[in-house]
């Protein structure tokens, strides 16, 4: 019978299966080791310890940014038995609903939490911890972890250091493996640019826990431990105290000024304002909606992120590759009436000074028309066949003074500004349609020329190393943090240094003829320093004009190169002139001479002026 | 009815099967020990407090005992064989009736709330249907061949699967195949349980393999099946596995001639063809890179199939004829495989099953009961870490723990050992009922028997496959085992209808 034998093959069927079940267990428990481990690292507690972030200092070994301990309060949800909210919430300082809203999210996501703890609040200040760790006992479930928030002594270059904040997804997206939610990074600034010197290595302790969750002993005595290695510091080329100086000269101003070490490239300040006051830095969270919505956006760091026309201080560009060139000797005199006049009534004005000029009196007195005539026998020489080959050539020039480029500088986000080619005016006319007095507003640094006051304070730094810059740069080489070896390397423009002392002598004219003289910039002298400067007045399609000036100083072995811009100032002797000069002689002499004069700049206010979009 | 003779009464108190009982009562045992276990940490409570699943878990054993000696002594065994048709009724009523009154819980539609009672008639629904198959088919007039009433049996089986499914507990549907077992037991043909094999096999083998690999893996099947079936068994084989054989190189010869092919083109648009204007960049022989080595597999195998129609024709080979019906509703099938899985099931049952066929690793997500409870069980080793000492159960990585996947407790902490006396009890268990379901005369006691051990096979199967990665994650609870009143109740109540059918049974020796 068939029949018969059916039931004993279903036995077998079961018998089967009931093998089958019983293989894969027995894998699973005698043969695969996996499981073990992963039932290890599910059953140990990593306690994690986090290492203190690298101090930034100064060029002076002031310190920028340094740490204090603050404290993360964690919760482990399965510990807590019924508390106190209201005596909680009071002793933390933050809303009953803060608390109650918590205690019910880790209600909702407790399988997910399980036994770990979760951070409550981050980083509330020593003092409110410590009145909270004398209640502790009647809050089982709470305790403290100790962790280094940011702290800065002195409110020096706020966007410049950046500021550090928690890990979001997208951060931790972009470096995997990287971080763990909790963990701090630096998201803007130095902060972010060297988060790797800075951040350090967490370290853990591992602990092996019972099955009532009870840590009984460090894992492998210890084996598996490992310590937290502190953040390397990094120093800064900035100097605090004049960075501190500038901020307080721009205040209520919009624009940036530049200083940098002409022999080394380092940038002893760079200022933007409005800038992020430290204050905000270190409770970034709490002021990010304000920050964000400020109209005047205080985050966008302007010196390098700005770009600008340069105004009259691109004159200086102009003449020095006019000699270079040839076509223009320091002798030669050309005339002005009150401008340039060309074409059937074109007319690039002027302002009233004598004439004719040669090249000294022409950077002095900040003439135009002299620089319409440079420029065309730039652009017009015969050997260059057309005037297309000879934009090109001036660009080409122009380029090697950093402009239309990116510096690259070690600071993040830098911009390149932009010098327009033949292939701008041939978009925009066609080609062989235009003539070098089309592009005539180039002379004078206004037209399509874009700069940052980044690129204006390298051509100051050139001008005052007689030809060559060294890269500007914001980190010094320190123990443990290398510097790209570019940053030491010579970078020489296309104009010979023979070529510079007529010009430089053309700028401490400006500044030092005395009022009356016709220098543009005599408000920036001071006695005995030889500054040498260069005013600007650059034209701003929104309201008045952008207030420009470049300087060095001493004119011999010159120690600071500077630029400062100052949107809608006016005249460069209006605000960037006084600005600069203050700022060079506080680096120089360390004090202050016209305490007048500083007090008017401290407190101008021009933001009444600025239109934003 | 047979007299019952006086000295006879000492047998009939005999013929309760205590060792189905002490089995039973060990698996209860076992079950509620390991549910302290999996919660004891978490809360500070004794097994017995009231408070926690342990104590509530104690009182379910408690009422099930109450509810086993009520069927035991109480009911008359007869009585059931009346009651299959309006009680089978009634259950399929209350599973349509909780579609619409239930609360939503974990997306399912299955749970009456009573209070602080929930209970869901698909557990009862087992007990109605299995009383009521046994009913149906142990009619004299019964015949598993007639149409009629293999429809029927279809139609009892498949009723309450549907509504369940409506219900989104598919899991417990799943069970209802197990009733598959028992008409086989019946007469079923023992091809059908083939077919739904080689069905599983398909779906499995397109969704790791590709469409290609499942059709030689039907054709390979078959050619066995026919060989089998037939006299000319080598010469079959020979031929037929032959060209699978051959077969089986296409998907690399392929793959040269489309190297070629692609090389040719290459060289064509490169050097020498420059196209002219208006003149297409049609190239004659690239038409070959569109055609995979499944349509040339299947355009072979159709042009066979008349010739093999023909020949099963002469020689009136019907088994022949059959096979190639099936070969091409497994074509269908395996062309369908795509659609299925991606329009029919469900996104959570979709995640499932590529996680189980290794076709997708997600931890954090879809994997993650599953690997947190192979991680449990297979930290356990072969003596486990000892009664509540185990660490992976305790501290909730696995959830469910106590209900669906209960059977982590039992192999973390009691190890290889564990896992083996727990299945072992099972097999004893199932087998028993079997081998007392074989002894009986009266088919509706036998029938109901099977339905029994099928229901418990389906839930050990499907429950303990799932905690070890064998197979998809389906909720259902391992019978006894797993915490829960609803289910422990249906389970009693299955079992002790059996054994109390069994008792009276025995009346005839």
């Amino acid at each position: 019978m068939i029949r018969d034998g059916r039931h004993i093959r279903l036995l077998i069927g079961l018998g089967v299966a009931a093998l089958l079940l019983l293989g894969k267990i027995f894998s699973l428990q005698m043969l695969d080791s996996r499981y073990k481990e992963d039932a290890n690292r599910n059953s140990t507690v990593r306690e994690t310890i986090y290492p203190t972030r690298g101090v930034i200092y100064d060029r002076n070994g002031h310190i920028l940014v340094g740490n204090k301990v603050a404290y993360d309060i964690l919760v482990s949800p399965r510990e807590v038995k019924e508390f106190d909210t209201l005596a909680l919430a009071a002793v933390l300082q933050v809303d009953t609903a803060f608390i109650r809203n918590k205690m019910e999210e880790y209600r909702r996501r407790r399988s997910a939490i399980g036994f770990q703890s979760v951070t409550m609040i981050r980083a509330i200040p020593a003092e409110t911890y410590m009145r909270f760790d004398e209640v502790k006992y009647k809050f089982p479930g709470f305790k403290g972890q100790v962790r280094g928030i940011r702290d800065y002594p002195v409110n020096a270059g706020g966007n410049l250091l950046g500021y550090v904040s928690e890990v979001n997804k997208a951060y931790m997206d972009k470096h995997p493996g990287e971080y763990q939610s909790g963990d701090y990074a630096g998201m803007t600034g130095i902060e972010a640019a060297r988060e790797a010197e800075l951040r350090g290595q967490k370290g853990y302790h591992v602990y092996l826990r019972n099955s009532r969750n009870q840590i009984e002993q460090p894992y492998k005595d210890g084996a598996e431990d490992k310590e937290a290695v502190p953040g390397l510091n990094i120093v800064t080329t900035i100097d605090a105290s004049l960075q501190q100086y500038g901020q307080e000269l721009m205040q209520n101003k919009v624009g940036s000024v530049v200083a940098i070490e002409p022999s080394t490239g380092e940038i002893l300040a760079l200022v933007s304002s409005p800038g992020i006051d430290v204050g905000q830095l270190a409770d970034i969270g709490k002021y990010w909606n304000e920050i964000s919505q400020n109209p005047y956006k205080p985050m966008y760091n302007r010196a390098v992120q700005a770009s600008y026309p340069p105004g009259s201080v691109f004159k200086l560009v102009n003449g020095l590759i006019g000699l270079q060139e040839g076509v223009l000797r320091p002798e030669m005199m050309y005339p002005c009436s009150k401008g340039y006049h060309f074409g059937a009534g074109h007319k690039l004005g002027c302002h009233a000074h004598k004439s004719p000029i040669n090249m000294e009196e022409s950077i002095m007195m900040s003439c135009n028309a002299y620089y319409c005539y440079v420029l065309k026998n730039i652009l017009d020489q015969r050997k260059y066949g057309n005037v297309a080959d000879g934009l090109d050539h001036w660009r080409e020039m122009v380029m090697s003074f950093g402009f239309g480029r990116k510096l690259e500088s070690d600071f993040p986000a830098e911009l390149s500004g932009s010098i327009p080619s033949s292939k701008t005016y041939n978009r925009a006319y066609g080609k062989g349609r235009w003539n070098s007095t089309t592009v005539i507003s180039l002379s004078i640094g206004q037209g399509e020329i874009l700069a940052t006051p980044m690129h204006l304070a390298n051509l100051c730094a050139t001008l005052a190393n007689r030809g060559h810059y060294y890269i500007p740069h914001i980190i010094k080489e320190s123990e443990g943090v290398s510097i790209d070896p570019r940053f030491k390397e010579r970078q020489y423009t296309l104009v010979d240094t023979l070529h510079f002392p007529k010009v430089i002598h053309g700028m401490w004219r400006a500044v030092n003829s005395g009022a009356g003289m016709g220098g543009t910039a005599w408000i920036a002298h001071v006695d005995s320093l030889d500054i040498c400067g260069k005013t600007g007045t650059a034209q701003n399609p929104r309201g008045a004009d952008n207030s420009v000036f470049i300087c060095f100083a001493p004119m011999d072995h010159p120690q600071i190169a500077i630029a400062a811009y100052v949107e809608n100032g006016g005249f460069g002797a209006a605000y960037a002139a006084p600005i600069a000069s203050l700022m060079v002689e506080k680096y120089l002499k360390g004090r202050c001479s016209r305490p007048a004069l500083e007090q008017r700049m401290k407190e101008a206010n021009l933001m009444s002026r600025v239109k934003h979009d | 009815m047979i007299d019952r003779p006086s000295d006879q009464k000492g047998l009939q108190r005999q013929s309760i099967d205590w060792a189905l009982i002490g089995t039973y009562m060990v698996l209860i045992l076992i079950g509620w020990l390991n549910i302290y276990a999996s919660i004891h940490s978490a809360e500070t409570h004794t097994i017995l407090d009231w408070g926690n699943r342990a104590g509530k878990q104690f009182v379910w054993i408690l009422t099930a005992f109450g509810l086993a000696g009520i069927i035991l002594f109480l009911i008359p065994p007869t009585w059931w064989e009346g009651l299959s048709i309006p009680f089978y009724l009634f259950v399929l009523g209350l599973l349509v009736l909780v579609i619409f009154v239930s609360s939503d819980v974990k997306g399912s539609h299955s749970w009456f709330n009573l209070g602080p009672i929930r209970f869901q008639p698909a557990e009862i629904s087992k007990i109605s249907t299995s009383l009521l198959l046994a009913f149906v088919m142990s009619q004299q007039s019964f015949r598993m061949t007639r149409l009629k009433d293999f429809a029927m049996v279809c139609a009892i089986i498949g009723l309450p699967m549907l509504v369940i499914v409506a219900e989104s507990e598919t899991g417990s549907a799943l069970v209802y195949t197990g009733f598959i077992f028992m008409l086989y037991r019946e007469g079923l043909s023992g091809w059908w349980l083939g077919a739904i094999g080689l069905i599983i096999a398909l779906f499995i083998s397109t969704l790791t393999m590709g469409a290609f690999w499942a059709c030689i893996l039907l054709i390979t099947v078959l050619v066995l099946c026919t060989a089998i079936m037939s006299k000319e068994t080598w010469h079959r084989l020979l031929w037929g596995w032959g060209f699978v054989g051959v077969m089986a190189f296409i998907p690399r010869v392929w793959g040269w001639v489309c190297q070629a092919v692609s090389a040719h083109l290459n060289w064509i648009t490169e050097r020498a063809w420059v196209p002219r204007a208006g003149e297409t960049q049609e190239y004659f022989w690239s038409f070959l890179l569109d055609v995979k080595p499944l349509y040339l597999l299947l355009g072979i195998s159709f042009i066979l199939l008349p010739l093999l129609a023909w020949h099963a024709y002469q020689k009136r080979d019907r088994f022949l004829a059959i096979c190639l019906g099936v070969f091409l509703g497994g074509v269908l099938l395996v062309f369908s495989t795509d659609y299925i899985f991606q329009e029919v099931l469900q996104p959570h049952q979709r995640g499932r099953i590529e996680v189980l066929l290794g076709l997708k690793e997600d931890l954090a997500g879809v994997g993650y009961n599953v690997n947190q409870s192979k991680i449990a069980i297979g930290s356990g080793g072969f003596f486990g870490k000892g009664y509540l000492h185990g660490t992976q159960t305790t501290f909730g990585f696995v959830p469910e723990q106590s209900t669906d996947f209960i059977f982590c407790t039992v192999g973390e902490e009691w190890g290889f050992l564990g896992c083996l006396l727990v299945i072992g009890l099972y097999v004893f268990l199932i087998a028993r009922i079997v081998r007392d379901a074989e002894q009986c005369r009266g088919r509706f006691t036998r029938i109901y028997g099977y339905c029994v051990a099928a229901c418990i096979f389906m839930h050990l199967f499907i429950n303990v496959g799932m905690t070890v990665g064998l197979m998809p994650v389906i909720g259902i609870p391992l019978p006894l085992l797993s915490y829960g009143g609803s289910s422990l109740w249906a389970f009693t109540i299955l079992i002790f209808i059996f054994l109390a059918l069994y008792r009276d049974e025995k009346k005839y020796f």
